[in-house]
Order: C-alpha cells, then structure tokens, then sequence
C-alpha cells in the first residue's frame, strides 16, 4: 500500500485544520471502533462556505482526504458542496489504496453533516436538501 | 522532509539486515560451491557437508539432536509443517482431534488452526490476560483425553511478552500432549533447550536474527509422528523435499550461532534501552505499555496512546527516519485493530493508537534518546487535530481504566 505524493503532502501538511469557534455548522462522522472520526466545522455567508476546518482521528488516508475536502468546498456555494462525491476527492489526491477509499466515503459524508448542522441551526429541515447521510458500518467496517 | 534526518531503525522484530558474517559464510555457496548437495560428486559432497554442519549448529543451539534439525523456507511454514502435520498424524493414529493455542498467536499459527477446524478438529483458543500472557494453569484445564496438539507461541511478535515455555512444556508431557511453540521472536532473546523444557517441536526464522528472509527451521523432537510436509525427493529425511537452499542454511546456522551466543549481552545491552524509552514514553499523558513490563524480550516494547490513530503515527515517525511498526489495522489492510491487543482486552478505540518498537542489534541508546525527543511532538501533533482527543479531553468518552 503505497499513498500518491499528494496523499503525503496534504498528511503531512494539512490545510485548514483544527478547531474553529465561530462556525455556523459543523458535523462529525465515522467512529473510533473503526480508527477515524472527521470533524467538519463551515462558515456560511450568504449561500457561500467562506471558511471552513477539520479535525480528524485516523489514518494518513483519513486526515489527506479531510484536507482536500476543505480545500474543495472552501469559497464554494452549499449546492456546490453537497455535489462534491467521495470520487471527486480521491481524484483530487491522485487516487487513494482501495481499502482507504471508504476514508474519502467519510470526507463527503462528513461535508454533508456539517452542512445538515448549519441548516437544522436555521430552523430548516437539512433531509430534503441535504439527503441521508450513510452510517459508519456502510463503509465496511466490521465492529 | 529534512534533508539529513537521522535513520533509526527499530523494527527488528519484522526484520533485519543480513549481517557482514553471515553474508561472508553464504558467498561462497552462490559461485563455488554450487552442487546440489544430493549429488555423489565431489562439487555436490562439498555442498553436503556445511549443509551438515549447519544442522548441527542449529541443533546444538537448542540441546537437540541434528537429526531432529529439518530446514524450510520460513517461519509460517515451520509452523504450518508443525501443526498441520503433528495434528493429522495424531488423528490418524491416535483419533485425537482437540488443538489447544492462544488467541494472540501469529497468524501462521492461527490461520493454521482455522484450517484445520474446517478438516473436523476443535480449537480452543486461550484467552490472554491484560498482562499479555498465557494461564498455565487454564492451559492444563483445557486438555482433554481428545487434546493432540498445544502451540504456544514462546514470545509474541507485537506486544514482546515471553510465555512460561518451560512450564507449559512440562504440563504437557504429564499429560501426553505434544508441545509446539513458535520461537521465531524468542531466539536470540531467551536461552532455549529443547530437552529441559519439553518441546516437542520449535519454529525458528532466519531473517529475525540477521539471516536472510527465506529460510528457516522446524525442530521435530525424535520419536514425534508427523506427516510429510512436501512430497518429492529424499531432502530432509524425506520429509520435507527440495533441493536444499544451502547459502541461506549456511547464513541460518552463522546467524543462530552468534545470536544464540550472546544472549546474556544481547539482554544486558538492549533491556536498559528498553526500560529507558519506557520510562520516557509513559512520561507522556494517557500512553499505556502493552503487557508485562517483566516478562518482556528484552528489546521490544508496545504502547498505546489514547486519541491517535497508529497508521498517522507511523506516518510521521518514517518522515523523522525512524522505521516502526504499529499494530492499527490500516497497515495490515484490515479495518479491525490488531487482534492481539483486542486479546488483552483493549477496546478498539485504545488499540488503533497502538506503536511497537523493536530493538536490535545495531540499535544504541542514541536511538532511544531521538526516539524520545521527538515522539511527544509528534503525538502532540496528532492529538491537536483529532476530535477523539477533544472527546477525551472534555470527559465525553474514557478510556483511563484501560491505561
């Protein structure tokens, strides 16, 4: 198993991590029985994510795609973001070892929870805009 | 990435370098003295006799006999050769079909066990206790009248604990079970004898003590019925067919020679670098040393630290040079933590942030002093972007009763 150079570079160099305290949503996916949890935190202004951050617990595969889901979204409207697939970012990163591709699974989900956050904060309904958000145990982890 | 990061190396219990000696002793089997030693000619006769002699040197390492000596191309195979083989033989003659082993063996052996579950035997997996080692007196409970096979292993890979070998071995023979233990971690780091505590058969590996990979050794006590393991010539009394892989034999027996005699410096030298990281490692919060700290070998150590994930880890530490292994289920290509840390009871949570260090020969306390200096930094790191952490750290979720 061997992870691209942009794996490496956005592991080893992570754009917009950490916590974030004026966030207008943030959600939180996976589970630590699995080995990773990401965390997303969004700024919403208007109809645009001005900013966003994570925070991850996982492996190299994990924190990369956290990584790269940011710098996707960031600047972007919510439509834009809710359409970013899992595909997209493993793209982004050069492709990914088919048993970290459920690590991209969780960079969307992880999207989508953050922005389901910042709607049920406006007081609307995030199901029909945002859908289901998959559970852990459809990513193949055995628990 | 520095550009002069420093090497360390500290992953030996996965393997080693071939050492200057023992790549000296297997040059001239490659060019030279290149006869297959079945042959009656001269050239086959010169291949025949180190051959021989390397037999007798792995022998007299472990107070067996050389005829008792069978050479093969691996640890897991010695292991399979062991268990499947003395298992069959057993039923055939015997109608035994009960194995016993320990839910923390490695995988040659467990994999071994589930294959033979599928030809109609039953296995009881022994459980391992938080301290990483085996009950004897659990063991002795589990034989029955149907019990052909226990294997034990004699030290384990990823967390370092040494079993009672010697007394499971005499439980064993009071009880007319065959005795098999995987020592491929073992040899170099304990003294073994064969006789004195009633083994009946032993596992042994070259590339873990500066051997090449691909070669190692079954010992089979005189007298223990077991089925061929390769059907062909007549290489290894038959049992085992081939031509004989006479350079790596070679470099085998050199490596088992020297390891084997310089256990007691092996200990002397490696067990203060251990305790010392030890002691600096649970220096940092929430960490934990996994199984005993005493019946440990002497140069390997596994730790856990809570709210980081082991792949992350290792992923740094390779950026800072040092080669370490973990035992987190993305490095084995698996989603589940290692089964030998679930086996002394960690909650998947806490095993997935699992880190084995494995000292060697070429490792000094120069070693330990940069592992420690830049270890905490790079759990520091982790721990700061990870949501886990920020749980543990607000009292969401503990894991304090596991440390």
């Amino acid at each position: 198993m061997a992870y691209s150079e942009k794996v490496m570079d956005h592991f080893a160099n992570p754009r917009n991590v950490g916590e974030m305290q004026d966030f207008s949503g943030v959600g939180e996916v996976g589970n630590p029985k699995c080995g990773d949890i990401m965390r997303m935190y969004i700024k919403v202004e208007g109809d645009v994510i001005t900013d966003v951050s994570f925070m991850t617990f996982g492996c190299g595969a994990a924190i990369a795609t956290s990584s790269m889901a940011t710098e996707l979204i960031k600047g972007k409207s919510i439509s834009e973001a809710l359409k970013l697939t899992n595909k997209a970012v493993m793209e982004a990163l050069d492709g990914l070892p088919p048993v970290k591709v459920h690590c991209s699974v969780l960079a969307e989900q992880a999207i989508k929870a953050a922005v389901s956050d910042y709607y049920q904060r406006q007081g609307i309904d995030p199901t029909p805009i945002v859908g289901d958000i998959p559970e852990c145990e459809e990513c193949g982890c055995e628990i | 990435m520095d550009n002069a990061v420093r090497k360390v190396y500290v992953d030996n219990a996965a393997t080693t370098a071939v050492s200057e000696e023992v790549l000296s002793a297997m040059l001239p089997f490659f060019k030279e003295i290149y006869g297959n030693p079945s042959s009656l000619y001269q050239l086959g006769q010169e291949a025949k006799a180190p051959l021989e002699a390397a037999r007798a040197t792995v022998a007299e390492c472990l107070g067996a006999k050389p005829q008792e000596i069978y050479f093969t191309s691996c640890g897991s195979e010695s292991d399979n050769w062991a268990i499947k083989g003395a298992a069959r033989a057993q039923r055939r003659k015997q109608g035994k079909t009960h194995i016993i082993t320990s839910a923390f063996e490695h995988h040659a052996v467990l994999h071994t066990c589930q294959a033979l579950e599928k030809e109609g035997f039953s296995v009881t997996y022994l459980p391992v206790h938080q301290d990483g080692m085996v009950r004897v007196e659990e063991l002795e409970a589990a034989i029955t009248e149907n019990t052909a096979l226990v294997t034990i292993m004699y030290a384990n890979n990823e967390i370092g604990t040494i079993q009672p070998i010697g007394e499971i071995g005499r439980v064993c023979k009071e009880h007319g079970v065959l005795f098999h233990t995987d020592a491929v971690q073992a040899i170099g780091n304990v003294h073994i004898d064969v006789k004195a505590q009633n083994i009946d058969m032993l596992s042994l590996s070259g590339h873990k003590i500066h051997a090449p990979k691909g070669v190692g050794a079954l010992y089979i006590r005189s007298g223990v019925a077991i089925d061929t393991f390769l059907d062909g010539g007549a290489q290894e009394r038959g049992r085992r067919a081939g031509t004989e892989n006479v350079a790596e034999i070679v470099g085998l027996a050199t490596a088992m020679k020297r390891a084997t005699e310089t256990v007691d410096e092996r200990i002397a030298r490696l067990t203060p670098m251990r305790e010392k990281l030890i002691d600096g490692v649970l220096k940092i919060e929430r960490s934990r040393l996994n199984g005993s700290r005493e019946h440990r070998l002497p140069g390997n150590v596994s730790f856990c630290f809570q709210g980081v994930e082991g792949e992350s880890l290792l992923l740094l530490l390779d950026m800072k040079g040092i080669s370490a292994s973990s035992g987190s289920a993305c490095t084995s290509g698996s989603l589940d933590p290692s089964h030998v840390l679930l086996s002394i009871g960690l909650p998947h949570e806490v095993a997935h942030g699992s880190l084995r260090i494995s000292f060697g020969d070429y490792n000094t306390m120069e070693d330990v002093d940069y592992i420690l200096e830049v270890l905490p930094t790079i759990i520091e790191r982790l721990r700061n972007m990870s949501p886990l952490w920020d749980a543990i750290q607000t009292g969401k979720v503990n894991y304090d009763s596991y440390m």
